[in-house]
């Protein structure tokens, strides 16, 4: 059953132009939802059918990328900035009481659990991509816009759980590693290496953690929430946040362990 | 608006519902109160510091005399406030939630919820900042901007210890909010706008939003990170900022590895120096339309200032090492930057170029608005031509650090920002209070005691920053005998100087005044008072999502007047020439 | 430079103080000429904004944006980089290269808050230093190392005294926070970061009393972290360099 019901005075003639194709729902309940136009950009895109303000779930999810892009670009710079004072304090040294400079980098060993780790979050990209996909497969689509339950969610959830158990054994794995690295004496203040090895993975970590919360609030969207838009911007912005922080941890990975 | 649902609800209610709302106007109102809890308590601190270098034996009731800690610790808060929370705050996130949405032609801003949350994050960290009043040691005295290895071990001054903490988390909530306003903004600008709303059409205001949300996202996660770096070098042992071997107070300071405080500045200043330009840019942008908009005349140049506006953000993240020229750089890198800080000048001037010429014999109507439309060239060029000084190295050597740098930001920004705010705020309050005007007569004694004692205030800074008077002097007496020969000559600055500041923030008592009073009138319900051009004085701007309203159309640019100074062509209706007068073509009448 | 005892008391806030350096008056003409045409622009923009204003109207305004953007901006654009070229070359010559080898060697060591300049005596070698060994009130300021050789005839002293006419390579540091070594009367300035050293040269030229300021704030004595600077005509400071090496050496025979 549709969830959302427009009186039809609402819908306004449309004007006489080219069929388009894949004209689809934008949520009043009249047409499957499954509209494959954008618009509503400014740009002579045919955008005054529609009421101010009801936009179409290809609208939604763009907005939600958008704002997820400049998000992760801040992040970015600030991931960038812990990254570049790495290699500048890997190069700098200081000058002794004899006035020689002494550069005393001394690289971390990365624990080897961290490749079992790299791999483990690949796999859940991997889960996560496959959960995002289901929620835009159109067949699933629209047997749930004709009422035959919700395949699309039952299929995102599975996938989103798999996602979610990949990603709580990441972070258990990389408190595997911390721990590994105290019993052999290298904490926090140990040494330059070991102040950016514990910052990246630590800054790294929390972000994931967020990402899981918000796996959680993905899956609590997949079950209670009525509309499909909704769950579908939630479940595609968690993954794209997701597959950020993946590749995010390859660079950083690559820095670690190459770069020291 | 939102809350206005029945006049019979409980009043409490009413309110907890507006003071949550995530609807635009509220989180804009919330983000001004802000601002303004900001401005009043950082005018204070001012006036304490002024008093003190004017009377240094002056006691501070309730207090005792005011020690050179507390001086300080007055001048760290001061910059800490005043830059952050009001500069920042309320041109881009206050006036930008209010008022962007409308000039869009959209009628919310996007992400509604997140957007309020950025605002209470904001709120929260300017609560936690005013509590370093309160801690054991006091606010910090390390300067906004907080260098270590001062700002890095408690040990090297009062206020180092808890003070410095609570700086520090303050300004992380500050990031984290700031982020999240900008990332609104950003999406509402590049996904909510109407249709016909190229982004050709936009108006400058919304150019100069655009460009200094571009800069937030880029540069306050700088200083997050900078400020996490810091934390772990205070409480977690390491050393990123903390030379070996550093002795304070009679005290090794114990790290394995070496830092260097250049970092720091290095990470600050770049993320500094995009932040003064976030607090500008909209101002310029607004200066523009207002101008153009009372002298019933085009923007001069119109396409060219969108490109300034760009130019100046994307060079502002290149010319960070003109704060650093004498800290210990490369002297090639002085130069590299000194050749980009002096680059910026161009679209600044070209900017004022336009100004001028948009105003050229125009006799404009001057309204309140306008006069501080004015008022924001004069401050910028008066601040903006020091700039220029002050980015070649060999004069900095002179200047770094002297009061000369302190009249350089604080006209063009202090001054010129504020004058922004001040003209938005006459520009816009019919706008935001169902047509209630601001009385123009209070408004005008407004703006002429503001200016001349703008000038008066920080005008003579030039001058004793040239006789070379130190910043962060808590007195400029008892100094050495070559020392009191050179700076005595600034002795009778300090008075003038001090006398302008006080002049100066007693005078914003009037605008608030003038505010409270205009409130209390009955609403004159005026559409658009000021026959401006752009969507916000449009019928329906301020409709909500669910009010069955035809959607807005941009058929053209803002800023199209007719040449009889009277008629205009407002961006939401079809005008009889649009052909003629829509730029799409590359030959531009303009 | 400019005087301001014409004027009356309260109009006498123009003092651009002495330049004692040997490069100032060049430097000195670059910075009154930037401020000049400060002060022209200023006038300029105010005018044409008032004339704007207050002038009559034109109805119909002719729209020559080469002539009124563009050729200005041109103008203003090569001003500028006349001013930064200029600029460049004086800050090229003072900062590209050190200080020539015959350069006098002076060591300023800066701390919270006071100055120490040391001098590197007779051999003309400083002796290794070692920031957990300073301590003034034991005499030893900047923290010499008593097993080093080479620092038993080093002078320290917290004035910096320097000849008139000879360049002088000073070797800036800092031991606690970052300082800011400030001569005004030389148009001297540049920040002593701890954990690095940092060198700046200049010649004196005019014999006299000068402040050293401090110029980054530093902690709450910041605004009394003054020395003095003493240039003397060169064969009284080889006088006085003897004797303070005398001194030395007397002190550390005993």
């Amino acid at each position: 059953m549709p969830t959302i019901l427009t009186p039809p005075g609402i819908h306004k003639p449309r004007r006489p132009g080219p069929h388009d194709p894949g004209e689809g729902d934008n949520g009043s309940g009249r047409r499957p939802p499954t509209d494959k136009r954008t618009g509503g950009n400014g740009d002579g895109d045919n955008w005054s059918d529609r009421p101010q303000g009801r936009r179409g779930p290809r609208e939604r999810i763009s907005r939600a990328r958008v704002g997820l892009f400049f998000a992760l670009g801040g992040d970015l710079m600030f991931f960038m900035a812990l990254v570049s004072v790495f290699f500048v304090a890997k190069t700098s040294g200081h000058f002794d009481a004899y006035s020689r400079y002494i550069n005393d980098w001394l690289p971390t060993a990365i624990p080897t659990i961290l490749w079992l780790n790299t791999a483990v979050l690949l796999l859940s990209s991997v889960s996560a991509e496959i959960a995002r996909r289901s929620m835009f497969r159109e067949t699933d689509l629209m047997d749930e816009w004709f009422g035959f339950g919700r395949p699309t969610s039952r299929r995102a959830a599975l996938w989103l759980s798999a996602t979610l158990v990949l990603g709580a054994l990441f972070l258990a794995g990389q408190c595997v590693a911390w721990s590994q690295l105290v019993s052999q004496h290298v904490f926090f203040n140990s040494n330059a290496s070991s102040h950016f090895f514990y910052l990246i993975t630590v800054t790294h970590a929390v972000h994931l953690f967020l990402g899981i919360g918000a796996l959680i609030v993905a899956l609590g969207f997949l079950f209670r929430s009525r509309q499909l838009a909704s769950r579908q911007v939630m479940v595609d912005a968690t993954v794209w946040y997701w597959h950020a922080m993946g590749i995010l941890w390859i660079f950083l990975f690559a820095v670690l362990e190459y770069g020291q | 608006m939102s809350a206005s649902s029945q006049s019979a609800a409980p009043r409490t209610r009413r309110i907890a519902h507006a003071v949550f709302s995530a609807h635009h106007r509220n989180i804009g109102f919330g983000y001004l109160t802000i601002s303004a809890v900001a401005v009043i308590i950082g005018t204070i601190l001012s006036w304490l510091m002024r008093a003190h270098l004017a009377w240094p034996n002056w006691n501070l009731p309730l207090h005792g005399p005011i020690l050179p800690e507390d001086y300080l610790a007055l001048v760290t808060m001061h910059g800490t406030l005043m830059l952050f929370f009001v500069l920042t705050v309320a041109p881009q996130s206050g006036f930008g939630n209010l008022i962007l949405p409308a000039q869009l032609g959209a009628r919310r801003m996007a992400f509604p919820r997140l957007n309020a949350l950025g605002m209470w994050i904001t709120a929260a960290g300017l609560a936690v900042l005013l509590c370093a009043f309160f801690v054991p040691g006091g606010s910090p005295i390390a300067g906004w901007t907080s260098y270590p290895p001062l700002s890095a071990s408690s040990l090297s001054g009062p206020g180092e210890g808890p003070g410095q903490d609570i700086w520090l988390l303050s300004l992380a909530l500050f990031c984290i909010g700031g982020t999240i306003s900008a990332v609104v903004t950003l999406t509402t600008i590049v996904k909510l706008r109407c249709e016909g709303m190229t982004w050709r059409r936009l108006p400058l205001t919304v150019w100069g939003w655009f460009t200094a949300a571009m800069l937030a996202v880029l540069a306050f996660s700088v200083l997050l990170a900078a400020i996490l770096l810091l934390f772990c070098d205070r409480h977690l042992g390491s050393a990123f900022f903390i030379p070996r071997g550093d002795f304070i107070d009679s005290t090794t300071i114990l790290r394995h590895g070496s830092g260097s405080p250049l970092l720091w500045l290095h990470l600050f200043w770049f993320f500094g120096h995009p932040e003064v330009y976030i607090a500008i840019l909209p101002g310029m942008g607004l200066t523009s339309m207002v101008l153009a908009n009372f002298a019933r005349r085009r923007v001069f140049a119109y396409r060219l200032m969108i490109a300034t506006t760009l130019a100046i953000g994307l060079l502002g993240i290149i010319v960070w090492g003109h704060h650093m020229f004498v800290a210990g750089l490369n002297p090639f890198a002085g130069t590299a930057f000194a050749a980009a800080s002096m680059a910026i000048a161009i679209p600044a001037t070209a900017k004022v170029l336009s100004w001028l010429a948009t105003v050229w014999r125009s006799r404009p109507q001057l309204s309140t608005a306008m006069l501080f439309a004015l008022g924001f060239v004069s401050l910028f060029v008066a601040g903006g031509l020091s700039g220029i000084i002050v980015a070649q190295p060999i004069l900095d050597e002179y200047l770094h650090n002297t009061f000369f740098v302190v009249g350089h930001f604080h006209l063009i920004m202090a001054m010129a920002g504020v004058f922004g705010l001040f003209c938005a705020t006459y520009y816009w309050f019919p706008l935001l209070f169902n047509g209630c005007m601001l009385s123009e007569r209070i408004g005008r004694w407004h703006f002429w005691l503001t200016f001349v004692f703008a000038y008066t205030t920080f005008l003579p800074m030039y001058f004793s920053g040239l006789a070379g008077e130190p910043r962060h002097y808590a007195q400029l007496t008892g100094l050495n005998a070559p020392a009191q020969r050179l700076l005595g000559a600034t002795g009778a600055a300090q008075l003038h100087i001090t006398a302008g500041a006080f002049a100066l923030g007693l005078t914003q008592l009037l605008f608030f005044f003038n505010i409270l009073r205009t409130l209390r009138t009955p609403p004159l319900l005026i559409q658009n008072p000021w026959s401006a051009t752009t969507m916000e004085w449009s019928p329906n701007a301020f409709a909500e999502p669910a009010d069955d309203l035809p959607a807005p159309i941009v058929y053209h640019r803002p800023c199209h007047y007719a040449d009889d100074g009277l008629s205009f062509f407002p961006q939401w209706l079809p005008s009889p020439s649009t052909k003629e007068m829509e730029s799409t073509s590359k030959r531009e009448p303009e | 430079m400019l005087s301001t005892q014409a004027l009356p008391q309260a109009f006498r806030f123009w003092h651009l103080p002495a330049d004692g350096a040997w490069q100032g008056h060049a430097l000195d003409s670059h910075l009154l000429l930037n401020l000049w045409i400060a002060l022209g622009l200023f006038a300029l923009a105010n005018a044409l904004l008032l004339i704007g204003v207050l002038g009559k109207r034109r109805a119909h305004r002719p729209i020559h944006k080469l002539t009124l953007e563009y050729l200005p901006l041109l103008g203003f654009a090569a001003l500028f980089a006349v001013l930064a070229v200029r600029a460049n070359s004086l800050w090229a010559t003072q900062r590209y290269t050190g200080a020539a080898p015959d350069a006098l060697q002076v060591e300023v060591t800066g701390m919270q808050f006071a100055w120490y300049f040391r001098y590197p005596g007779a051999d003309q070698t400083f002796g290794r230093t070692s920031n957990a060994l300073v301590s003034p009130a034991e005499g030893n300021p900047v923290g010499i190392d008593p097993h080093d050789p080479h620092g038993a005839d080093d002078i320290v002293r917290p004035q910096l005294v320097l000849p008139a006419g000879r360049e002088v390579d000073l070797t800036l540091r800092s031991i606690d926070v970052i300082h800011g070594f400030a001569v005004p009367e030389m148009r001297l300035k540049q920040n002593a970061v701890p954990g690095q050293t940092q060198h700046i040269h200049f010649t004196p030229e005019q014999p006299g009393d000068y402040a050293i300021l401090c110029t980054q704030v530093c902690g709450l004595g910041h605004y009394r972290m003054q020395a003095l600077l003493r240039v003397l005509p060169a064969p009284q400071f080889d006088k006085w360099l003897a004797q303070q090496e005398r001194a030395q050496q007397a002190g550390a025979s005993q």
